[in-house]
């Protein structure tokens, strides 16, 4: 979904978007429980209203690179729910037909250029689809994803660096929501904001905003991927927000003090939205209707996903390379 | 036909593949005005201008993440690490991200890029400048690797390379920068995954690559005055490799020798030698014999690094002692 303006409806297809994340992750961590998604998984409750306000904020054609936090990344460019949960539990209807999983959600044809799960990798990877977008005068731009833990790698350095030098048009989203894994990253960071204190280090303006308020975040999204495609360069942003869940799994979060999880439950990006929207006059009945709505979505994308066939081994040596093969001798 | 360095073969095979295709582009630490620090790049910055050919910082991460990116976006980039042992501070975009990702998407992406870096020893430059890495390379699934011995291949190489639609790692020899050989004019394009016979012997067959090939064919000379006529085959691609003209040539002569400058543990020959127990087992008439740099770090004093890298007398002295046991 792309919005040109924010208006009443714009925010109405806002509070849905934000909304179809949240019951998703619902699922996927019922599923996660159920043993129908293995492995792992990592959820984004508490931060849908940065990949909604985003991906609204981004042309059809633009790229996303998003992290093993990607479920909502991916669903927010417009990829089905029943692609991605089959994909999390490993059935030839998934995104990858399984071979990826949980962490690496990639839909070319959505601009979803991949979910890294090694840290700080895709910045530079962005940097060069954003390199690739000025080459060839696309006008492009690549949008870039991760959280606060990911600023203390070199990676994130190394990407800065190179896309400020090179006035790409990448933009770098820091989401902060305290914790990576289970040490609170100011506790393991020189500065204060990781992403927004080190911005000028790399010639950036310093950027925070509410990342649990989706108008906020669409503006500041709105105004760097303007920057970035008329060849300004690069931006970072850092949007506070906060993982309502645990890392990852079923970790319960007990790391984290109560007060801390009450605090950011009352700041909670959805309820916020719905009492906006009521303030200016979305009725109680439009908002309902939308939530009943996306819960019948879920419902279906789950026994689509369940539907789904275990991949044959016609799919394990497959596409290593471009000829769809993997022999590496003859 | 004019003569040229292998270094200049390589600034002519890049040449080639960027006149023909404005998405190949050139990246890497001083490979522009400077012309690389091995002189790789000559020409190449006056010729396509900083847009094409441009430098980067010290960032090896960056330099890989920005060729992948724009190899999975539709361009063709050629990334320069300048040692081969810095590989080491950016593996992770090599093995992790590019090696699998066409994997991991299901097919969904493609990543025609090449990364090119000065490979091994001779240069007296000790152990974090000098290492065969070329092991490294060929044990990740989904990279091809190709290792050139000479101007003509590293011109033909270099085309296939370029054009090939999946990642490719081209390792130069550092102690062949310097090498000369007579090179046909006009586009040369040469094929992945093609072995060649570089000499016919009845004795015993020796396969090697990149900088132990003028080493090994000098070594084939005395050897047959003494009486041992090998054959000698340079492998030019680890990956995908020609395992039929190797398995075909060994049986042959019912005798496998490798040469080879990595590291002994895991070495290439490891790979080629389980292969050849396993499916010509017997049509061997004797031991598999490894010739390799030792388990250890390269040493910078010329005296050392001279006994530690396989020379023209150990691998003469290796092969007749074996052949004559
Ligand atoms: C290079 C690397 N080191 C460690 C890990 C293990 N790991 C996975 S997620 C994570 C925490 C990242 O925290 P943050 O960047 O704040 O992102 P969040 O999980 O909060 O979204 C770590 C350490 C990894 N995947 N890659
Ligand atoms: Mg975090």
């Amino acid at each position: 979904m792309t919005i040109e303006t924010l208006d009443l409806d714009a925010k109405v297809g806002l509070y849905q978007a934000q909304v179809e994340l949240r019951q998703f992750e619902k699922r996927a961590y019922d599923l996660f429980l159920e043993n129908f998604v293995k492995g792992t998984s990592h959820l984004s409750l508490g931060q849908e209203a940065i990949a909604a306000g985003f991906a609204a904020a981004m042309r059809q054609d633009d790229y996303t690179f998003a992290t093993y936090r990607g479920h909502a990344h991916t669903l927010a460019r417009g990829v089905t729910m029943t692609a991605v949960l089959a994909e999390l539990m490993g059935r030839t209807n998934g995104l990858m037909a399984g071979k990826g999983g949980s962490m690496h959600l990639t839909s070319v044809e959505h601009g979803v250029m991949g979910s890294y799960a090694i840290i700080g990798a895709h910045l530079p990877i962005a940097c060069g689809a954003a390199w690739s977008a000025q080459y060839r005068g696309s006008g492009q731009v690549a949008v870039c994803f991760f959280g606060d833990g990911t600023t203390n790698i070199g990676a994130f350095h190394e990407a800065l660096n190179f896309a400020a030098i090179w006035k790409l048009p990448v933009v770098f989203v820091c989401e902060n929501n305290l914790w990576m894994e289970y040490t609170r990253t100011t506790d393991i960071t020189a500065v204060e904001h990781p992403a927004a204190d080190r911005a000028s280090a790399y010639g950036m303006e310093r950027i925070l905003v509410d990342g649990n308020d989706v108008d906020a975040v669409f503006e500041v999204a709105k105004t760097a991927i303007d920057r970035a495609r008329a060849g300004e360069g690069p931006s970072m942003i850092e949007a506070l927000t906060y993982r309502q869940a645990g890392h990852s799994r079923a970790d319960p979060g007990k790391y984290r003090p109560d007060e801390e999880v009450a605090e950011w439950l009352a700041k909670d990006p959805i309820p916020m939205y719905h009492a906006r929207l009521l303030s200016e006059g979305v009725s109680e009945e439009t908002l309902a209707d939308i939530d009943r709505k996306v819960a019948a979505m879920v419902d279906l994308a789950t026994e689509e996903a369940k539907a789904g066939e275990a991949p044959g081994r016609e799919y394990l040596m497959k596409d290593v390379w471009a000829d769809g093969g993997s022999a590496w001798r003859n | 036909m004019a003569q040229l360095t292998f270094r200049e073969a390589i600034a002519r095979g890049i040449a080639q593949e960027m006149r023909r295709d404005e998405s190949v582009l050139l990246i890497g630490e001083d490979i522009g005005a400077a012309g690389g620090v091995f002189k790789g790049t000559v020409g190449l910055f006056e010729e396509f201008g900083g847009v094409r050919v441009r430098d980067t910082p010290i960032s090896e991460q960056a330099i890989l993440g920005a060729a992948m990116g724009a190899a999975m976006t539709g361009l063709r980039p050629i990334a320069e690490i300048m040692f081969s042992d810095f590989f080491a501070v950016c593996w992770d975009i090599v093995a992790n991200e590019i090696a699998k990702s066409r994997y991991m998407t299901n097919g969904q992406m493609s990543f025609p890029l090449v990364i090119r870096s000065g490979n091994g020893g001779g240069l007296r430059f000790g152990a974090q400048h000098s290492q065969s890495v070329e092991n490294w390379a060929m044990m990740i699934p989904g990279l091809k690797v190709v290792v050139p011995s000479n101007a003509v291949d590293v011109i033909g190489l270099m085309a296939a390379a370029v054009r090939d639609p999946d990642p490719v790692i081209f390792l130069e020899a550092k102690s062949l920068y310097a090498s000369k050989m007579d090179v046909p004019d006009g586009e040369i394009v040469d094929t992945l995954g093609t072995a060649k016979v570089l000499r016919q012997g009845s004795s015993a067959t020796i396969v090697t690559l990149g900088g132990m090939v003028p080493k090994t064919m000098a070594a084939a000379e005395e050897l047959a005055a003494q009486g041992i006529d090998c054959t000698v085959v340079d492998v030019r691609t680890l990956v995908p490799l020609d395992t039929q003209t190797i398995l075909r040539e060994v049986s042959a002569t019912g005798r496998l020798f490798t040469v080879e400058e990595n590291p002994r543990v895991l070495g290439w020959g490891a790979e080629l030698s389980s292969i050849v127990a396993e499916e010509l087992f017997y049509d061997l008439d004797g031991p598999i014999v490894r010739i390799t740099t030792p388990h250890i770090p390269l040493p910078a004093a010329d005296a050392l690094e001279d006994m530690a890298i396989p020379s023209v007398e150990r691998i003469v002295s290796e092969i007749s002692r074996s052949m004559n046991q």
